[in-house]
């Protein structure tokens, strides 16, 4: 346990290191883009005049490390700092649409990871039969079309031709759980047929794997049944690899969602990063990148953490 | 020349009133010929009922919008700016200026001095009366050096504005401006409460038909209906809604779902199977809106008017229209001028895509072997690069070379427009010929893309700004729309429509062709059958 802890602690330390290097990057990154918030903003409407204006009111008109000091002070003392665009606390932005995206991540999460775990166990089950192949080519296949496509194609069969769900999933806080619940169906529905075919193959593969070792050998000589030798047996000893390629879907759920947020008019984060990525408005890029970021580093010790435990061997080094 | 048949045409499609159809038509002596049925069903739909939850699908929405009326930059700000806010003045259906905020206005003979009264009594949703103070706050607000505004550019010729007591307001200008309250139907210069600043302007308080509930950028927009609304027949719905629902296939699948009852931009390719739709209704409407192809005279060869010519020349604007807006819209004739301004030049030859011409210039110029760069994003309007590759291949008839750059849409206004020497652009049109001009082709204006300078054009456009004689200005508006179709270095290759889609649950009167979206006022203007 003592080493469980020890890992914690020192891949947070890790971790928040890589957020500075991260908010370094983006910063980098937002500057290195041609233009600024001014120029952006205004567009086709800008006069030299006006954009000198707005970068004066904005600050930036200072060099770039003073703002990028200016900024990570704040961020020290928990200061997200307000949209340059439109003077909106960052965290009142952010906060909604963050909880959206995680509901949007976990409602589709809850339905894939069991789906995508139970048809992996199946197909290994029925290795090679007709059931394991067809599984594999509409997993496959649903992983291999663009989101979009697949978005459109709910759409057309759930929500025109026959109108069970709504169109649009544009979800507010007057809306009943039950009533956000209906309008998310497509989108969730979209993001599940998505990510199902990698954990459901990645699942397959490492059960297939375990099922030449020996101890399984043993297990049937023993004449315990084929279902049970899988998922007594074969699948918790599978489970480290399945862990590892669940969490990285679990990541791309929060982080990669863009194009299903534009399809279904959800308020997530995506679109906000988007926009404030196109606008150069650079306190809602730092902040939305680094929640993403966290993301990923809080997933992977997630998935490290699990995987130790789900691994006695690890759990106890000898 | 309008027969019956046009004129019951235009009324029910919406393009007149009930009134204007009525006086041309007993002005035509023919009252006892109109089909008694067409009356009565429009009168029916003329009488606005009340109530309902409009919902409007909308592009361009950007989750950094904001409500400061200095940086309403995309449809979806602008719409609702005009559904909590007013402007002194109106600008109707057919591009006249009516009574707003300002009950009356009046000028000196040389239109230099303009007096606006304002109505007595209004109140913003937050309880206060508006009064001239207001009005001077809010047009300072695009003022000045600290001002931000993109409206800075209409207000350079303004030297004071003052309150006279409480109910008047005085414009001082540095030149006659016949059109001064045209300006004051810009959608940038609506009134606020005076000392609204910063994160204030978010809250949208204003004299407006509909009270701002929720704001979010980018997403949704949520008004209640103002009880107290001061003005007439107008602001009907109980809420309005506006969603910004960036990609097209999610605002057609909106509406057909009834998810949302309006929507703009409409895909032109898909627009003959949208019309089949039941329950849905496909408007196309003619505007100020069009597409042009700036080059930059300070730039060799553009300098040279035997080169723009031939570029102009090699246009095929019949194409254009055809492939490009799928026949919604009209060709160009290389002026910024929209056949429903009121001065627009329609008797100026059309110009017409003639290769041997376009040679015969090119070789004068001495430029057959130049390749000319065209520089498109469809930034600047769906369908530029298709476009450029169009032209591209129609100036292969000439034997003039053109290459097509393309560019990312990402920062396209700043790094491309203006800056490359020949690029794609599109403006929304002015409602009148003064602000078209003096934006753009005027010397030394600040969007003047092609940087031309005409002497003659510009000193016919001071003249004609202080002409009140409209007999007088029609002749000046005319030769200026000549001089740029045959000087200018833009091409004006065409006039595009604003198709948009409704549901036939809604009514409305006439179709402003001002700004998309009903003169961006559908919020107030629309209305449910029933």
């Amino acid at each position: 346990m003592g080493q469980i802890i020890e890992l914690v602690v020192k891949r947070i330390a890790l971790g928040l290191v890589t957020m500075v290097v991260i908010s370094l990057l983006i910063f980098v990154g937002v500057e290195a883009l041609p233009g600024d918030l001014a120029t952006a903003v205004l567009g086709q409407s800008a006069t030299p005049e006006t954009v000198a204006a707005f970068r004066k009111e904005l600050k930036l008109d200072l060099p770039p490390h003073v703002r990028y000091f200016a900024w990570l002070g704040g961020f020290m003392k928990g200061e997200l700092g307000n949209s340059l665009a439109n003077q909106r606390p960052v965290a009142e932005l952010i906060g909604w649409r963050f909880g959206n995206t995680m509901f949007l991540a976990t409602s589709a999460a809850v339905v894939a990871v069991p789906v995508a775990l139970i048809l992996g166990i199946l197909a290994a089950l029925y290795r090679n039969t007709l059931f394991d192949k067809s599984i594999s080519m509409a997993t496959l296949s649903t992983i291999s079309f663009p989101e979009f496509f697949v978005a459109y194609i709910l759409i057309a069969l759930l929500s025109v031709q026959v109108v069970i769900f709504p169109s649009i999933s544009n979800i507010n806080e007057q809306m009943t759980f039950w009533e956000k619940i209906h309008a998310i169906v497509l989108p969730s529905l979209t993001l599940t047929l998505v990510v199902v075919a990698h954990m459901m193959r990645q699942t397959r593969a490492a059960i297939i794997n375990i099922l030449a070792s020996p101890f399984i050998e043993m297990a049937r000589l023993k004449g315990i049944k084929r279902m049970r030798v899988i998922v007594l047996h074969a699948f918790p000893n599978a489970l480290s690899p399945v862990i590892n390629v669940v969490a990285v879907n679990l990541a791309y759920l929060i982080v990669g969602v863009v194009i299903v947020e534009v399809v279904f008019v959800y308020p997530g984060l995506g679109q906000l990063l988007v926009d404030s990525v196109s606008k150069r408005d650079i306190p809602v890029v730092q902040a939305s990148g680094l929640i993403f970021a966290a993301t990923y580093v809080a997933l992977n010790l997630l998935a490290d953490v699990m995987s130790i435990i789900s691994n006695p061997r690890m759990l106890n080094p000898r | 020349m309008s027969t019956i048949k046009e004129l019951e045409l235009l009324l029910t499609k919406g393009r007149i009133t009930r009134r204007e159809f009525i006086g041309r038509v007993t002005a035509l002596g023919l009252m006892a010929a109109v089909s008694p049925t067409l009356l009565s069903s429009t009168a029916k739909a003329a009488t606005p009922k009340k109530g309902g939850h409009f919902k409007i699908g909308i592009t361009g929405g950007s989750t950094t919008d904001s409500l400061d009326p200095g940086t309403l930059t995309s449809n979806m700000n602008q719409n609702v700016n005009w559904q909590v806010r007013n402007c002194l003045v109106e600008i109707d259906h057919n591009f006249n200026a009516i009574p707003e905020l300002a009950e009356s206005w009046d000028s000196t003979p040389d239109a230099k001095v303009w007096t606006f009264k304002l109505r007595k009594g209004i109140e913003y949703h937050n309880g206060k009366t508006m009064t001239a103070e207001d009005v001077v706050y809010s047009i300072n607000h695009h003022l000045g050096e600290k001002s931000k505004s993109a409206a800075k550019g209409y207000l350079k010729n303004l030297l004071n504005i003052k309150a006279d007591g409480k109910h008047e307001v005085i414009f001082e200008l540095s030149g006659g401006s016949a059109d001064f309250p045209f300006i004051m139907g810009d959608y940038h210069l609506t009134i606020s409460p005076a000392g609204t600043e910063g994160k204030e302007w978010e809250k949208g308080i204003g004299t407006g038909g509909y009270i701002l509930e929720h704001w979010e950028p980018g997403f949704r927009a949520l008004t209640k209906n103002n009880p107290n609304y001061w003005k007439d027949g107008r602001a009907h719905f109980d809420e309005v809604e506006t969603l910004s629902i960036v990609d097209t296939n999610a605002r057609t699948n909106a509406l057909k779902t009834g998810a949302i009852h309006y929507m703009d931009r409409v895909e032109l390719k898909t627009v003959h199977l949208m019309k089949r739709m039941p329950g849905i209704n496909v408007t196309a409407t003619t505007g100020t809106a069009h597409y042009t192809i700036p080059m930059r005279l300070d730039q060799s060869p553009y300098g040279d008017n035997n080169v723009r010519m031939a570029l102009k020349l090699v246009v095929d604007r019949e194409q254009l229209v055809k492939q490009i807006i799928r026949g919604y819209g009209e060709a160009g004739n290389d002026h910024p001028i929209a056949p429903v301004n009121k001065y627009h030049a329609k008797d100026l030859e059309q110009r017409k895509y003639d290769p041997d011409k376009a040679k015969f210039y090119m070789k004068k110029a001495g430029m057959l072997d130049h390749t000319f760069n065209l520089h498109a994003a469809d930034a600047a309007f769906a369908g530029a690069v298709d476009a450029s590759v169009l032209i591209k291949e129609q100036a292969k008839k000439a034997g003039i070379k053109i290459n097509v750059v393309r560019e990312p849409d990402d920062g396209y206004w700043s790094n491309v427009w203006m800056k490359k020497e020949w690029s794609m652009c599109y403006w929304g049109g002015r409602p009148i010929e003064d602000m078209m001009f003096s934006v753009a082709y005027s010397a030394g204006a600040p969007w003047n893309d092609t940087l031309w300078n005409n002497e003659r054009f510009n000193k016919l456009l001071i003249s004609a700004r202080a002409e009140l004689d409209t007999d007088k200005r029609r002749k000046l508006y005319v030769e200026m729309q000549e001089i740029c179709r045959n000087d200018s270095g833009t091409v004006v290759p065409m006039f595009n429509q604003m198709v948009e889609a409704s549901s036939d649950k809604l009514a409305h009167g006439p179709i402003s062709g001002h700004m998309a979206l009903d003169g961006m006022r559908n919020g107030e203007r629309w209305w449910f059958k029933s």
